[in-house]
């Protein structure tokens, strides 16, 4: 029960992580009908840009929690815009003018980004791991017995609180300002949006902006959680969040939180019971099932053919 | 007579080969219902894309003239500024509401430039401003006059999808008034109504003519609808105009009849 709890509490921090990475997955799919096969590697990026951050100001360890939340707001504030520019970059050179050409083709070049991303922080910080003391640590013993201890990091509740207060933001943008009710009309339908005056263009680029900040908080959780990063993080930290948006259902932001959450435990609780060598093989065994029985995922709508 | 609101000068659109809409002239003036008529594939849905920014036209010029004689000229602008600073509106044949939206938030996306500055482009939205709330309330206050003006209050708060046909109708024209058009471009806005719905949609026409002072450029087949209400009509063929004037003349037009009914061969 105690190792159960444990690894609850671990798949819940994880599957946060996954949630904020899928929502700009599923928030792209949603307005341009297109699979961001980059975006993990701008999680990559985020994360990257996160830790040169934290190595300029010289922060170290604290253990004066507040402080450290506020160094790490500032620090997650820098990460979000850079990631942001990426994202935009990205959108503008590699998407923009393939819009309007067949569906395959800005997939192939959203592969060609994240091939470039990843040789080019390769090429710029190397290809060695780099570690990063942890900044905040500490945290609770929620239970203990003779053989097992129960904690929870400050880490793992930092990390928790924030994505839920990211995804309330997150949902209160959307579905109440007029930058949402723009980015709904837009996945509705894009030319109609554009003939009530909408600037269809921007909005698009919003919506890839918002999607690469989400990542580079994750990607700063991601180093803070596990204190080691590389270029090939986005990679697979990439697939499962695909996995989690499928699941949850593409399109769907409350289905990509969920999702996430869903991978994380699943991957948790493969790797504490049967084997940690093949956790990812139980998330994407998930993704095979998830296409083949449910397409339209668990809280994605069925896709109904326009007539 | 002053400028007209819309100058179509010599327009042209060719698909490859086809050429949908040839060399056609026309002008819509201010306070006037102008109706575009023709046969099927007369062109008259090609000619209303290319003035509302869905077709770059092959050739020709399109002018709008607004009431303060600043001048826009729709063929080269970018396709969302036609509706945002030049003011034109229009509807689909096969109507396009954001279906999974409510009636309200498709009359509030309509007003979306004009919060999207009262929002600071969205950081005021998101923290909920007093101005921002000001803004909301101004264009929640200017959908609820357009669902009354069109009678369809009560249904507010449902997906635009939900809503029978006619008001699915009602609802569009009432989401291009939104925008604050000077011209308004209606594309067979009686289709698959009953007759009196076409009655209501003749009186809501002629007021929004008569009391918002929009120009109105409708395409129609419906003749009862075109013949009643329609100050100016336009009779296009084949991609030509074929026949210009007032309800009166266009009837008598020998060309239309010939297009229309055909002529025996003696």
């Amino acid at each position: 029960m105690h190792y159960f709890l444990q690894q609850l509490i671990n798949g819940i921090t994880l599957g946060s992580i996954y949630g904020l990475i899928a929502i700009g997955y599923t928030m792209v799919y949603g307005i341009i009908g297109m699979i961001n096969f980059a975006h993990g590697d701008v999680f990559m990026v985020g994360s990257f840009v996160s830790l040169i951050t934290i190595i300029i100001f010289g922060i170290t360890g604290t253990s004066n929690v507040f402080l450290g939340i506020g160094v790490l707001v500032l620090v997650a504030a820098i990460s979000m815009v850079i990631a942001g520019i990426y994202g935009w970059t990205i959108e503008r050179l590699a998407y923009r003018p393939l819009r309007g050409s067949f569906r395959l083709a800005p997939l192939i070049t959203a592969i060609g980004v994240s091939i470039f991303l990843q040789n080019f922080v390769q090429a710029t910080q190397g290809a060695r791991v780099k570690p990063l003391q942890a900044i905040i640590s500490g945290g609770f013993t929620l239970l203990s017995s003779d053989d097992f201890v129960v904690r929870i990091t400050y880490m793992q509740i930092l990390i928790v609180v924030l994505t839920f207060l990211l995804m309330a933001g997150f949902t209160y943008l959307i579905s109440k300002t007029s930058l949402g009710r723009a980015q709904r009309a837009c996945e509705q339908d894009m030319k109609m949006a554009m003939l009530l005056g909408i600037d269809v263009n921007t909005t698009i680029s919003t919506t890839f902006v918002i999607g690469a900040a989400l990542a580079a908080v994750a990607g700063l959780m991601y180093l803070l959680y596990y204190g080691v990063i590389d270029f090939y993080i986005g990679f697979s930290a990439g697939i499962k969040a695909f996995t989690a948006a499928v699941l949850g259902g593409v399109g769907s932001l409350p289905g990509a939180m969920l999702g996430g959450l869903v991978i994380g435990l699943i991957e948790v609780f493969f790797a504490a019971y049967f084997s940690s060598e093949y956790k990812d093989v139980a998330a994407f065994s998930m993704l095979i099932v998830v296409l083949i029985f449910m397409p339209q995922g668990l809280l994605g709508r069925p896709e109904i053919e326009k007539v | 007579m002053s400028v007209p609101l819309l100058s179509v000068n010599n327009l042209t659109m060719r698909f490859g080969g086809l050429t949908a809409v040839d060399s056609v002239s026309f002008d819509v003036h201010r306070d006037h219902i102008t109706a575009v008529i023709g046969p099927n594939g007369a062109g008259k849905t090609t000619a209303f894309n290319c003035i509302t920014g869905f077709y770059k036209p092959t050739d020709g010029q399109i002018v709008l003239t607004h009431a303060d004689d600043s001048v826009f000229k729709l063929e080269e602008m970018e396709d969302f500024r036609i509706s945002q600073t030049a003011k034109v509106a229009r509807t689909f044949q096969n109507i396009r509401l954001f279906g999974g939206m409510t009636v309200l938030e498709n009359l509030m996306i309509a007003q979306h430039n004009r919060l999207m500055r009262a929002s600071l482009y969205t950081l005021a939205g998101i923290f909920n401003t007093p101005s921002y709330q000001r803004a909301q309330k101004i264009a929640k206050e200017k959908a609820e006059f357009w669902m009354d003006r069109v009678g369809i209050t009560d249904r507010a708060d449902d997906p635009a999808a939900a809503l029978p046909y006619g008001a699915q109708r009602k609802l569009e024209i009432a989401r291009a008034m939104c925008t604050d058009p000077v011209l308004l471009c209606l594309d067979e806005p009686a289709a698959g109504l009953n007759p009196r719905e076409s009655e209501e949609l003749n009186t809501l026409l002629r007021s929004i003519r008569d009391t918002n002072k929009v120009g109105i450029l409708l395409i129609e087949h419906d003749m009862s609808v075109v013949m009643e209400i329609s100050d100016h009509i336009i009779v296009l063929d084949y991609g030509r105009k074929i026949s210009d004037g007032t309800a009166t003349e266009v009837r008598n037009d020998p060309a239309v009849i010939k297009a229309y009914l055909g002529v025996v061969e003696d």
